[in-house]
């Protein structure tokens, strides 16, 4: 096998382990019911975490992304429910005003040489307080198009359910990959995450593909509040605080190397299901209360970075003991 | 010690501060009136230096971190448990000697826990402190199981509301470590050995600079402020709420730092400068606390304070500046 798919079967062969233990002690958890579920709980978290893919890839970071996902809910709820827009056109501003969002993000990461998780850190700020001054109640949205996509899905055999947004996360992950493994705007990302002074001088446009890795993130963010406002039928300006937490965790869980120039999309997606299960599996028991989510998820993030640290620095022995002085 | 120059009062930082003590005072005609009532001191600039102690604390202890190009941020989680250990402690009958040093023996492991993955796994600092941000909260609820635990404990409420002639006891605590710290850097080696390791690792390596001994004590000592900042906190409420204490705290640490100066590329900190980014951003809170606006302007205000900085920090725009202005900058010199 390549060994540069190494760390990609850790992850998938530790989720079907886990899953596996999960159904030796739960045997409903092995249906299409659960499995739909995973995908429609946990889609908002799946869409964000393809553009953290991104930008961790490029050896960036962007906390701003849960901020994002709550101002982008509630812009919806506002423009949809108190100004009477067609929800369709809402989601074509609200996704431009996202990406115009990572834009700027990305233009004072490459202009002003600053440390990308400052800078996220303002945007954060930023988003949650504009998200704050424009309601601080959840805003209910009560629309045909709401109501018509909340209900569409695909029943699976065994009762699940494929739902719309479930199916969306899925389309995300694709198209994702496609961009990230197959354009030239994907190598871009690889080589600045391998080493941006060396990815300009062989020609890669930095400012542009910095630019363009924000604002894809801020556009995924976006998208993602979108699909919080369809799963929960309205917007709230404190909607997914801390998921950008939850994003990197699967990120790195998926095995995307968090110093950059390494990673897959698919991984990713990995990573997210891993979370579902967890939460799934302490909703099973029932005895365990929700804190053990945390306390899981914490340890799951430092077991895949210590994996990290002993594979690549395994791989890089050979030069290093090259190097050493005599 | 050199004599006080003009230089040193003019510091961007204190005339920002009288701009914002100022701008409260427009707004609020009363924010300068301090009263002396039942003991102690009363009055907007009491509460300033009252509320901001805990993110001072937790400054002080962020700062040197910062120096050597990390960052620490599990700092509002390790004040979570730090406040459920101590509020535990005091249900229990404990003594506050008992619950003051259990509490900073909990802040101690996290550091450590944080310090060893640094400096003995190299995680970068960043991710490695992640881990306990996530899973701190999660501890933190295992011991308060989940509930918020209200003590009455006289001894360990005074640490959150009592006051020392006059004043609040927070900003003593506060006062005393910062001078404690800043002697400890720069009245020994340390401070010279935390700026060789924020400047140039390997190179400090190469001098025989324990590097790895002093990046693990400086996550301790962050570890061991935050338990502090922690029991200050659930003293201030007599009550340990794993879910809200020091959220979203660590940011407004590293804020703090950032605007007392200490460069984020490392290799030059000042832990009093940092104290006072702490007391700034707490006069931005409170200004904006009396003048009526909506809390939330708060979140824009900070934001737009991390972005003004950065462009002031940015070596673009001082060439653009310096280019404009460079005669006047070679005169100065």
């Amino acid at each position: 096998m390549n060994p540069r798919y190494r760390p990609l079967a850790a992850t998938t062969i530790i989720f079907v382990i886990a899953y596996a233990i999960c159904i030796s002690q739960y045997p409903s958890m092995w249906s299409t019911r659960v499995l739909g579920n995973f995908l429609t709980d946990n889609a908002f978290l799946g869409i964000a975490a393809v553009g953290a893919t991104f930008v961790i890839i490029s050896g960036g970071i962007d906390l701003s992304v849960g901020a994002v996902v709550g101002l982008a809910g509630v812009l919806v709820a506002v423009l949809v429910s108190q100004l009477g827009v067609h929800p369709v056109a809402a989601f074509v501003i609200v996704l431009a005003i996202s990406a115009a969002f990572g834009a700027s993000m990305g233009a004072a990461i490459h202009f002003l040489r600053v440390p990308p998780f400052i800078v996220t850190l303002a945007g954060m700020f930023m988003a949650r307080g504009l998200a704050s001054i424009l309601t601080q109640d959840s805003i209910p949205i009560d629309h045909d198009v709401y109501r018509a996509i909340s209900g569409l899905y695909y029943r699976l055999p065994g009762g699940g359910r494929l739902s719309a947004i479930g199916l969306l996360m899925l389309f995300v992950f694709l198209v994702g990959g496609i961009i990230a493994h197959k354009t030239r705007f994907g190598s871009y990302v690889y080589a600045l995450g391998g080493n941006p002074t060396s990815a300009a001088l062989m020609g890669v446009p930095v400012a542009r593909t910095t630019i363009g890795i924000y604002a894809l993130a801020s556009f995924l963010g976006g998208l993602a509040g979108i699909v919080y406002s369809l799963y929960t039928s309205s917007g709230y300006p404190l909607a997914a605080v801390g998921m950008e937490l939850d994003a990197i965790a699967a990120v790195v869980i998926g095995g995307t190397l968090l110093t950059g120039g390494y990673g897959f999309i698919f991984g990713t997606l990995i990573g997210v299901m891993l979370q579902g299960l967890v939460q799934t599996y302490i909703v099973f028991d029932g005895t365990l209360s929700s804190w053990w989510t945390k306390i899981a998820i914490g340890l799951l993030l430092f077991m895949f970075i210590l994996l990290q640290k002993l594979v690549f620095s395994a791989q890089g022995r050979g030069p290093r003991l090259k190097r050493a002085p005599a | 010690m050199r004599r006080l120059s003009l230089s040193d009062i003019a510091k961007p930082q204190l005339l920002a501060l009288a701009f914002i003590l100022v701008l409260n005072w427009m707004v609020f005609p009363g924010f300068f009136n301090v009263t002396w009532q039942d003991g102690r001191l009363f009055g907007s600039l009491i509460d300033v230096i009252n509320r901001g102690a805990p993110v001072a604390i937790l400054a002080i202890g962020m700062t040197a971190i910062i120096a050597t190009r990390g960052v620490d941020l599990s700092v509002g989680a390790v004040m979570a448990v730090a406040g459920a250990v101590a509020a535990t402690s005091a249900v229990a009958g404990q003594p506050l000697i008992v619950t003051l040093a259990g509490a900073l023996l909990v802040g101690l492991a996290c550091g450590l826990w944080n310090g060893s993955l640094v400096a003995f796994l190299g995680i970068q600092p960043f991710v490695a402190t992640l881990v306990l941000m996530v899973a701190g909260r999660g501890v933190a609820q295992l011991i308060t199981e989940g509930s918020i635990v209200t003590f009455s404990d006289p001894a360990l409420i005074f640490v959150g509301t009592g006051s020392v002639l006059g004043l609040p006891m927070p900003a003593v605590i506060a006062l005393i470590l910062m001078i404690a710290a800043h002697l400890v850097m720069r009245r020994t080696a340390i401070g010279l050995f935390v700026e060789a390791i924020g400047t140039n690792l390997s190179a400090a390596n190469y001098t025989g600079l324990r590097a790895r001994t002093v990046i693990l004590g400086l996550y301790a000592f962050g570890g061991c402020c935050a338990a502090l900042a922690g029991v200050i906190a659930a003293a201030d409420i007599r009550g340990a709420d794993a879910n809200n204490a020091g959220l979203w705290l660590e940011l407004d640490a590293i804020l703090a730092v950032v605007i007392g100066g200490t460069s984020l590329l490392g290799g030059r900190f000042s832990i009093p400068m940092s104290v006072l980014g702490a007391v700034i951003i707490q006069a931005m809170n409170t200004g904006i606390l009396v003048s009526g606006l909506p809390p939330e302007f708060n979140l824009i205000v900070k934001a737009s304070v991390i972005i003004l900085i950065l462009v002031m920090q940015s070596d673009r725009v001082a060439e653009v500046v310096s280019r404009r202005f460079g005669r006047m900058t070679t005169r100065g010199k």
